[in-house]
């Protein structure tokens, strides 16, 4: 079993204060973090691998050097080998600079490796962009099976079956290998370090891959390779313009509410 | 000391499991008598339960000061699973010392696999007068027959492999005492009466009775009749640990009560404004930086390879006198709150009480410094 996973460095979102007059992000003092989906990508990865038997995961990740940080987190909970994609040529990418960047490394690996990942995982979108764009756009470059918002995923004599949540419950996807799936939030969380992996992948050598290694065109790469424009940032208006059913008792007003969604077209 | 990069960075990401793993959840643990194994099944993917274990055996191999340094964060988090976890080391030490490598191989392996070891040492009539022990170990052919009853044996009943100490030869007392290695698996091993503790309620605790247990003779450690110098080094070198274990009740419950002390107001403001409270506050910090100092200091001369033995029992009595007395005065500060189950301080002052009387009391501990002054001064 031979897995690519995609991983991404993020600002720990749940920390981002936003300022009141600028209305951007406050970066500073953000704690980087590996990206949250990402990490139920790489726990599926490794209980993939335990459940074969056998195989090697092999962890990407494109960002500059600090990037590195979460590479070790991937080795120190059982990732076998780590490659970061760094360049400023890469820089200022939007999602399908990024995925053509990202498919070029793939393709880059499979040679050297002689075969093809059985199997590419990326978490379903990053916390801080939340597009969801990369997962998809990597299969279609690469032009392999994709499953999205994958919440589960075994390994089937001939392929894989992903589990996915639907409004009326559950829905199982079946696909030949190779594949690429994006990982919803699992049940399960990201195992912990172990401390013996956590030593040596402090100290490890992380291979990085420059534009020299992973060639894509100069206009399909980095920021000119992006038809992404930012126009505009904005926080939206929050509006409170809900209505409280007060001054009656808790039957008559079960019995409003379910009229004014009645009304409203809400059920 | 100032701990170098990789420690710190090893310290923070336990600290991070204990507060995020540990602390929320074994109170819960607790109340329902339930032993905890989904927060144990964690901390062994951190290998928690593998401190000791050296890189050639397929462990972590880490310093001595990284090893307590870790127990102290460990039990920051609950005494509890630290014992479960840190009993493999002290279990693990008499094969450290006295092993040859085809006993550590066999030892670490099914440590590896079972998780769990036990030391069987103490006896309802051997506590501190460890070599008064009446297991006995009787040659027959290629085996040792061990039978006896072992009492209070931490993980006694979830270990995998236990070492024991047993009398060859009655009558030489402590020079009478050999170690051995036990695979729990031995026909004749079984568990015995299961204690009901005090404190340390995450951590189990039970006899362990060998009734003709035959252990084949190349599961003797070092020398027929050592034993008991194996097992008084082992006890030497686990006592510095007992002492990181009071740090780290002591430093939890210095956060806690500064933490409760700077919310609760009477008399219109936080009670952290008046002195009286200060004062315990910062006897508490006080003596908690002073122990782990000591301990970190008994751990520097083990990794040095000089003498620690009184170093290690300065820190184990004088570490786990603080966590007692810490524990003490954070209810205190915490008034008819720190009472009450609903806060963590009556279980730290519950918990802090066995580490003054395990691996040996306090007043042994005071024996042993003292003899270290009688021959030192002289």
């Amino acid at each position: 079993m031979n897995i690519l996973v995609c991983v991404k460095q993020v600002p720990d979102t749940t920390m981002v204060k936003i300022d009141p007059v600028k209305h951007t992000l406050i970066r500073a003092g953000v704690p980087s973090i590996l990206n949250t989906f990402d990490t139920y990508a790489l726990e599926t990865a490794l209980q993939l691998r335990e459940a074969a038997g056998e195989g090697k995961i092999t962890v990407i990740s494109m960002g500059p050097d600090q990037a590195k940080a979460i590479l070790r987190e991937a080795l120190s909970v059982g990732a076998d080998e780590t490659y970061l994609i760094s360049d400023r040529a890469f820089g200022g990418a939007d999602t399908l600079a990024t995925s053509r960047t990202l498919a070029a490394t793939i393709q880059l690996l499979e040679e050297k490796n002689g075969v093809p990942f059985d199997l590419i995982l990326c978490g379903k979108q990053a916390i801080d962009g939340d597009t969801g764009q990369v997962g998809p756009e990597l299969s279609q470059h690469l032009g392999r099976c994709l499953i999205t918002y994958a919440v589960g995923l075994e390994l089937t004599e001939n392929g894989i079956k992903a589990k996915r949540e639907s409004d009326e419950g559950y829905d199982y996807f079946t696909a030949p290998l190779p594949a690429v799936v994006t990982m919803n939030k699992t049940p399960y969380d990201m195992r912990w370090p172990n401390l013996t992996r956590f030593r040596k992948a402090r100290v490890a050598d992380i291979p990085v891959l420059t534009a020299q290694e992973v060639i894509v065109p100069e206009d399909k790469r980095g920021l000119k390779g992006s038809p992404t424009k930012v126009k505009r940032t904005y926080t939206p208006v929050r509006e409170k313009n809900g209505q409280k059913l007060a001054g009656m008792p808790a039957a008559d007003a079960a019995k409003k509410l379910v009229e004014l969604m009645g009304a409203a077209k809400l059920i | 000391m100032i701990y170098d990069a990789e420690t710190q960075a090893m310290l923070d990401l336990v600290r991070d499991f204990v507060n995020k793993e540990i602390i929320p959840y074994v109170g819960e643990y607790e109340k329902n008598n339930e032993f905890a194994w989904p927060i144990l099944h964690k901390a062994e993917q951190m290998g928690l339960n593998l401190l000791c274990l050296p890189e050639e055996y397929g462990g972590p191999g880490l310093t001595n000061v990284q090893t307590f340094a870790i127990s102290e964060e460990v039990a920051r988090g609950d005494i509890g699973i630290g014992t479960t976890l840190i009993a493999n080391c002290l279990a693990s030490y008499p094969v450290l010392i006295a092993g040859n490598d085809a006993q550590k191989k066999l030892w670490f392996d099914v440590l590896k696999e079972k998780g769990y070891a036990a030391f069987c040492l103490t006896e309802p009539n051997a506590g501190s007068d460890a070599g008064s022990v009446q297991t006995t170990a009787t040659e027959d052919g290629d085996y040792y027959v061990l039978n006896g009853t072992k009492s209070f044996i931490s993980n006694g009943p979830i270990a995998g492999i236990y070492t024991v100490l047993a009398s060859t030869k009655k009558s030489a007392g402590i020079m009478g005492l050999t170690a051995f290695i036990v695979e729990r698996d031995r026909p004749g091993i079984s568990i015995g009466k299961e204690e009901d503790k005090m404190g340390m309620r995450l951590s189990c605790t039970s006899e362990v009775i060998f009734d003709n247990v035959r252990v084949p003779k190349d599961h003797m450690l070092g020398k027929k009749n050592r034993g008991f110098k194996y097992i008084m080094e082992t006890l030497d070198h686990s006592r510095a640990g007992v002492g990181a274990f009071g740090v780290g009740i002591a430093q939890r419950v210095v956060e806690e009560a500064t933490r409760y002390a700077k919310q609760r107001k009477q008399f219109g403001q936080p009670v952290s404004n008046f002195q009286s409270v200060q004062n315990l506050l910062a006897d508490m910090e006080i003596k908690t930086q002073a122990a782990r100092q000591m301990y970190l200091h008994a751990a520097s001369l083990m990794d040095a390879g000089k003498p620690f033995s009184a170093e290690s029992a300065i820190a184990k009595t004088f570490g786990t006198d603080t966590g007692m007395e810490c524990a003490v005065n954070g209810v205190q500060v915490m008034g008819g709150y720190g009472y009450m189950k609903d806060y963590p301080m009556e279980k730290l002052m519950r918990d802090a009480k066995i580490l003054q009387i395990y691996e040996g009391t306090n007043q042994i501990q005071r024996g042993v410094i003292a003899s270290a002054c009688l021959k030192k001064y002289r």
